[in-house]
């Protein structure tokens, strides 16, 4: 499978045409890729952010944002300009260095885990071989920074809110940690890229969906556990405890906790979407439409209609997704916190447990369907 | 000198030293939360060295497990027990801290003459495996080190255990700590619903 847009390449030549030796041209290749993916991850909080407020007036009858552009689409940036002129503060008796240590170690992990997003055979970062594990590993430091900021702000609300933070995400990685192992088993690799690919088959039929039904629920109900999206968003509870570990905190400090949870969001909902939609592949597999047009696989055109398909499958797959976390974000309550570990503990580790069992079996009893 | 090795030679010495100064923090410091979330950096950085020598499986594994569960756990530790007790003042203080440190330092020269006398040759790997390590853990884990895996495993069903008697105690009659009859009528209290059904 090694065709496909080489950008990388082809950037590396055409600086080498200016005649810079190939290290100097890789040094300026290398802030790119990551710059990009920086700015895809800004504009679609900003763009969920949009989405979750009309999202929720609707849901609630409202109109939501108007004024601030057609439909309010200007609103997240008003929200955004908003936060950054604001005055930082540190309270008086508050952990100075850990205050502003705590947001930047939430943030940083979830911007680290966009590395392995593919948005196509050859458009991510870096396909490193242990690809989801790498999202797994970073996205156990966050707690600490929430805990830190829970510690730093002297104020009982943030502590309380900081420790639920870190029980909730302990509880819920473990089931999460194994419905992926469930795919990560059927594909023999951990690499995003090799889990697309194993899905990239018969179209829509060979999505993994159709053979981890149940590894697609126990993963997406542990992605909003790990989110802190609403049916467990016990760590910012408003009603129980202010804000949470958020409460002391103002400006670019709590803004940073805002884009962290949306980034978070949107990188859940696009691994949702890699290990159990197919991530880039669109529901008819391309080489049947080039086939029904008569193209080679490899023309130029084809190649940047796959790749334009492919980002555009992938973020649609991904806002749907998204749509549905807002849906249920405004229609379901809180659950307590006893339930919360009950859901964790006692109903989703038996059932991905029981799932990885299945998993294995049917791999060895079918290796065609499941991947020998 | 090529880029990439400039890179890994600056790398290895912010880690280096991340590690030095992060680990007399962990001993040193006054504020245990300060040790805590300091002791969280240095398994960092450990995970840092393990990816510079081409290990990234073991890094990531090395921040899942000790950063992500053991350090969480040890900070949350100290966060839940909120026990202001006054430190005895301990009357040979002098004596103790000579013979520690003259422990210390005997420890230290020994690792220092190892140092020193041993060769430390690095035959560059043959075929150095880089992505394939996963696979050859995993190999590893279920032929050679078969074992090993196996007996850790019964280590941690030890602990689980152990935390469970500590977490129940109404299995047992007498408390483990004091050795008083436990009152089961308070551990019923205990075990309420927060919520009373209302009808």
């Amino acid at each position: 499978m090694e065709y496909g847009l080489d950008l990388e390449y082809s950037f590396n030549e055409f600086l080498k045409g200016f005649g810079l030796s190939s290290e100097i041209a890789h040094i300026i290749w290398l802030p790119l890729p990551m710059l990009l993916v920086l700015v895809a991850a800004v504009v679609g909080v900003l763009v969920t952010v949009w989405l979750e407020r009309k999202i929720s007036a609707a849901a609630q009858q409202r109109i939501g944002p108007e004024y601030a552009g057609a439909l309010g689409v200007l609103q997240p940036i008003a929200d955004g300009l908003k936060l950054l002129v604001k005055e930082d503060i540190i309270p008086d008796k508050a952990d100075g260095i850990l205050f502003t240590a705590g947001p930047i170690l939430v943030l940083v992990p979830v911007i680290l885990s966009w590395l392995i997003v593919p948005f196509g055979q050859n458009l991510l970062i870096s396909n490193v071989g242990i690809g989801i594990f790498l999202w797994i590993a970073l996205s156990s430091i966050q707690p600490i920074g929430l805990l830190m900021s829970g510690y730093a702000s002297n104020n009982k609300y943030s502590l309380l809110g900081g420790l639920r933070a870190a029980a909730q995400s302990i509880s819920y990685e473990i089931p999460l940690a194994l419905s992926v192992l469930a795919v990560v088993l059927m594909t023999n690799s951990l690499s995003t890229i090799d889990i697309v690919n194993q899905q990239s088959g018969a179209g829509i039929l060979s999505w993994n969906i159709w053979r981890q039904p149940v590894g697609f629920i126990v993963f997406w109900i542990c992605a909003l556990a790990e989110c802190e999206r609403l049916p467990f968003d016990l760590p910012e509870a408003e009603e129980e405890l202010v804000a949470g570990y958020q409460t002391e905190y103002a400006g670019m400090k709590f803004a940073l906790f805002y884009l962290g949870s949306y980034i978070n969001l949107i990188l859940s909902a696009l691994l949702v979407s890699i290990l159990y939609l197919g991530g880039w592949g669109f529901p008819i597999p391309v080489e049947i439409i080039s086939k029904f047009l008569n193209l080679p696989i490899n023309a130029p055109f084809i190649q940047v209609f796959t790749a334009s398909i492919g980002i555009v499958m992938t973020v649609l797959k991904a806002y749907l997704l998204v749509f549905i976390a807002i849906l249920l974000r405004w229609t379901t309550p809180r659950v307590r916190i006893d339930q919360l570990l009950d859901l964790g503990w006692k109903f989703l580790l038996p059932i991905s447990l029981a799932n990885l069992l299945i998993t294995a079996g049917l791999k060895l009893a079918f290796p065609q369907f499941f991947g020998g | 000198m090529s880029i990439a090795i400039t890179t890994q030679i600056i790398c290895f010495t912010v880690l280096s030293l991340v590690i030095l100064i992060g680990a007399l923090g962990v001993v040193l410091l006054e504020s245990i939360v300060y040790s805590a979330f300091l002791l969280g950096g240095v398994f960092m950085s450990v995970a840092g060295l393990y990816l510079l020598l081409n290990a990234s499986f073991v890094a990531a594994a090395q921040v899942l497990v000790y950063v992500g569960a053991v350090n969480v756990l040890i900070i949350f530790a100290i966060m839940l027990v909120n026990k202001k007790e006054d430190l005895k003042p301990i009357n040979d203080i002098k004596s103790r801290r000579i013979i520690s440190t003259s422990i210390c330092i005997t420890l230290l020269s020994l690792l220092i003459r190892v140092d020193l006398t041993n060769a430390w040759s690095l035959s560059s790997p043959q075929n150095a495996i880089g992505e394939e390590s996963t696979i050859r853990i995993g190999e590893h884990l279920f032929s050679d080190y078969l074992l090993p895996f196996e007996v850790a495993s019964v280590l941690l069903l030890m602990a689980m255990i152990g935390a469970i008697v500590l977490a129940r105690r109404d299995v047992m009659s007498k408390d483990i700590s004091t050795g008083l009859p436990v009152d089961q009528e308070l551990i019923e209290k205990s075990s309420e619903p927060l919520l009373t059904n209302k009808n």
